[in-house]
């Protein structure tokens, strides 16, 4: 198996939830398709760091994994508020920016 | 004494500085009269003794330079200046007399509420004017010439809780904006010839119709500044001001600076002999008209103004007749009796101030007799009445004889000039009249007014001593420029001296102008000045003959004597009137019903609709602003698309 194979696979996975992003509407979906995007990206990060024999993609991997386990805390918090306030989580819902 | 150079410049603006700013906000300071009137005619002074130094010593012309205002491609910009005969003369005209009347005005404003504000205007005056005659370049000439005519503004209406005088201030400004417009073209006119705006480099690179339209450009601009006609109807209401500064700024310094900037550039004028033409009808003009009129004036102010406006109409013809050397001769001399008159005219309002007798403190009909009250102002009035009636020896003689003999010889050349020279006979004579006519119903006779209840009183020794200084000048001042009858010129010090370098002549002489040597016969000379004496002596003979006997009652005769024709000079010749009637009535019309409509209509609908579709067009775009942020992802996701795509395949 290439890395030809491992990046077809992530691009597929980060099409997915960038779609996944854009048209759901449940505000839990529309975050897990984010938490999709990111694996993506670190599948990619992986596949090059064998690739060439570098640690260093597998260390930015930590990192990632890190910051969506910190973006997870926040972004749940932020859905329960927004559930609260308007008993749903329908993103068509949340538009008080209209003009 | 290098160093010292910028100080010249410099001091005057630190005092004003000092005082404004200091008065404004401290009000404690404005108390202290006599600290601040010291400081500003100390500030004054100190340049005039480092000038004086200077002139002494001249050997060649000093340059220096304080700042770079600019640089823009090959284009530079610099506060320099160039201290060569002509600057230093004018400047120690401007700092001598300008210190005098410092030192007076601490008499004159004693007591008044804008005492500091006064001294502040009056140090700013002379940094104004000092920049003028000393820059080296048109533009910084230009900037001190809008800072002289911006401080004549504030002290005209430095009374501007007087309706009146807030306006005489408001028209000084007005009709000298339209002066000041001529400036700037002459100089765009200036750099787009000769592309550069110092004077050295005008010289010799400006020809043809280009220098016929510059100078007669810049004498429209002298026109204003130097009251001529058509534009010398501010001066006389500018004795709206406070008396100093109308012998300060409309006497002596600020409306001669119109001859100065001729002067300068007489090289250029010289190549145009229908200029110089022009200039002589229009100053010879100007100054018979202007003297007609004194004669029928009763302020004293205001017959000091015509006077001047006639006096700046000599200086104008000397220009006209080529010789320049003479014209500032003239400017010179007049700087001290005109201030002298016009001090003592401050001495005596100030008189009949106290006297609480009087409504009007400037009126000679309520005058008479004052010499007995007032022996120093009198005696020092009398003498710069008798120089500038053009008595012998005093200054105003020689200065006015070189002045009238040198159009006689023009008129050699070219004819018209015998006819300048007529006129300005005709004034001399009116000049001897109307000045002894003031003097005498100001000073001689019986008093007029209740003299015995309130007896007026003699001004303190610090308006007297500037008095007197400037009267000993007026009396002197001639001697600087003794006719070429003497030694062949020998002794004429502003001709062959003060303003003349053999090898780089400054100022062009009558002779670069007519192309030819004149060399006037003995018995010429003779006859001219025998007849300006007794054109001058027959004025003050017929003016005391007429007044010194009947006093008040000599106007009447004159007006039996004149018939109609003294009304129309009482009244000025309508001039103000026709002015009204032909310029500010139909502007005022034409903005009321054209312009008006154009800015309501045109102006307005221009602005408004530029608001309008905006709105419109905003309206349009905030539908893009959903609220929902999913939509707003798209975009972006989009906009990272369209930059992915350019990175591929366009790099």
């Amino acid at each position: 198996m290439s890395v030809m194979h491992y990046l077809i696979v992530s691009s597929l996975l980060f099409s997915l939830g960038a779609l996944g992003v854009l048209l759901r509407r449940n505000a839990i979906i529309v975050f897990m398709c984010v938490e999709l995007m990111l694996n993506a990206a670190n599948l990619a990060f992986v596949a090059f760091s064998r690739f060439h024999n570098d640690a260093a993609g597998a260390m930015m991997v930590f990192f990632v994994m890190c910051v969506a386990a910190a973006e997870a805390v926040v972004g749940l918090a932020i859905i329960i508020a927004m559930f609260r306030n308007k008993q749903t989580v329908n993103l068509s819902e949340f538009n008080l920016f209209k003009w | 004494m290098e160093s010292l150079l910028p100080l010249i410049i410099l001091l005057p603006f630190f005092g004003a500085l000092i005082i404004g700013v200091g008065g404004l906000a401290f009000p404690a300071i404005r108390q202290q009269e006599k600290a601040i009137g010291t400081v500003a005619t100390l500030l004054v002074f100190i340049p005039f003794f480092i000038l004086l130094n200077l002139f002494i010593n001249y050997k060649e012309p000093i340059r220096f330079s304080i700042l770079s205002w600019m640089q823009i491609g090959a284009f530079s910009l610099e506060f320099s200046y160039v201290l060569d005969q002509l600057s230093l003369l004018m400047g120690l005209i401007v700092t001598g007399v300008g210190g005098i009347i410092h030192l007076y005005s601490i008499g004159y404003m004693h007591g008044d509420k804008g005492f500091y504000k006064y001294f502040a205007y009056l140090n700013l005056f002379i940094f104004a004017m000092n920049n003028l005659v000393m820059a080296d370049n048109l533009l910084v000439t230009f900037l001190g010439w809008e800072g002289v005519g911006a401080c004549s503004y504030f002290l005209i209406g430095f009374w501007y809780k007087d309706m009146m005088k807030a306006k005489a201030a408001q028209k000084a400004f007005v009709v000298n904006r339209i002066g000041d417009f001529a400036f700037i073209v002459a100089m765009l006119i200036a750099y787009h010839v000769a592309g550069s705006l110092k004077y050295e480099a005008l010289v010799g690179n400006i020809t043809g119709h280009w220098a016929f339209w510059m100078t007669l450009l810049l004498f429209i601009a002298a026109t204003g500044k130097s009251a001529q006609i058509p534009l010398y109807v501010w001066l006389p209401d500018a004795m709206a001001g406070p008396t100093p500064v109308s012998a300060l700024i409309h006497a002596a310094t600020m409306v001669t600076a119109g001859i100065y900037l001729i002067a300068r550039m007489s090289w250029v004028y010289i190549q145009v002999p229908e200029v110089l033409m022009i200039i002589g009808a229009v100053s010879a003009l100007t100054a018979l008209l202007a003297a007609s009129i004194a004669i029928a004036q009763n302020d004293i102010k205001k017959v000091l103004a015509y006077s001047t406006v006639s006096q700046l109409g000599y200086m104008f013809m000397g220009l006209g007749a080529g010789a320049f050397a003479a014209a500032i001769f003239h400017l010179m001399t007049h700087a001290f009796f005109k201030a002298c008159l016009f001090l003592g005219s401050g001495s005596v309002i100030h008189a009949m101030e106290h006297t609480h007798a009087v409504k009007d403190p400037q009126d000679i009909r309520t005058m008479g007799g004052l010499r007995k009250y007032l022996p120093s102002t009198s005696i020092t009035f009398w003498i710069a009445t008798l120089a500038i009636a053009g008595i012998p020896p005093l200054a105003g003689f020689f200065s006015k004889d070189e002045i009238l003999s040198r159009n006689f010889f023009a008129g050699h050349t070219y004819a018209i000039y015998y006819v300048y020279w007529l006129i300005g006979v005709l004034t001399a004579f009116l000049t001897a009249f109307y000045m002894t006519r003031l003097s005498t119903l100001t000073f001689e006779g019986k008093p007029r007014f209740n003299a015995e209840e309130h007896p007026p009183h003699e001004s303190p020794a610090v308006m007297t001593i500037p008095l007197w200084i400037l009267a000993i000048f007026s009396i002197i001042g001639g001697f600087f420029g003794l006719p070429e009858l003497f030694g062949h010129g020998k002794y004429n010090w502003i001709t062959h001296h003060w303003l003349s370098i053999e090898e780089n002549p400054l100022l062009a002489t009558q002779e670069d102008f007519l192309k030819e040597a004149l060399h006037p016969s003995l018995g010429m000379e003779i006859f001219l000045i025998t007849l300006s004496i007794v054109i001058a002596l027959l004025g003050v003979f017929l003016a005391l003959r007429l007044y010194k006997k009947h006093a008040l009652q000599g106007d009447e005769l004159l007006a039996k004597r004149l018939g109609k024709f003294y009304n129309v000079l009482q009244n000025k010749y309508y001039v103000d009137e026709l002015y009204e009637r032909i310029i500010v009535k139909p502007f005022v019309a034409f903005s009321e019903k054209v312009l008006d409509w154009i800015d309501r209509n045109i102006v307005d609908g221009v602005v408004d609709g530029t608001g309008e579709s905006v709105q419109g067009f905003a309206e349009l775009l905030r539908r893009l602003q959903t609220g929902i942020i999913q939509n707003y992802a798209l975009l972006i996701w989009l906009g990272v698309i369209l930059l992915l795509a350019q990175f591929l395949f366009m790099a």
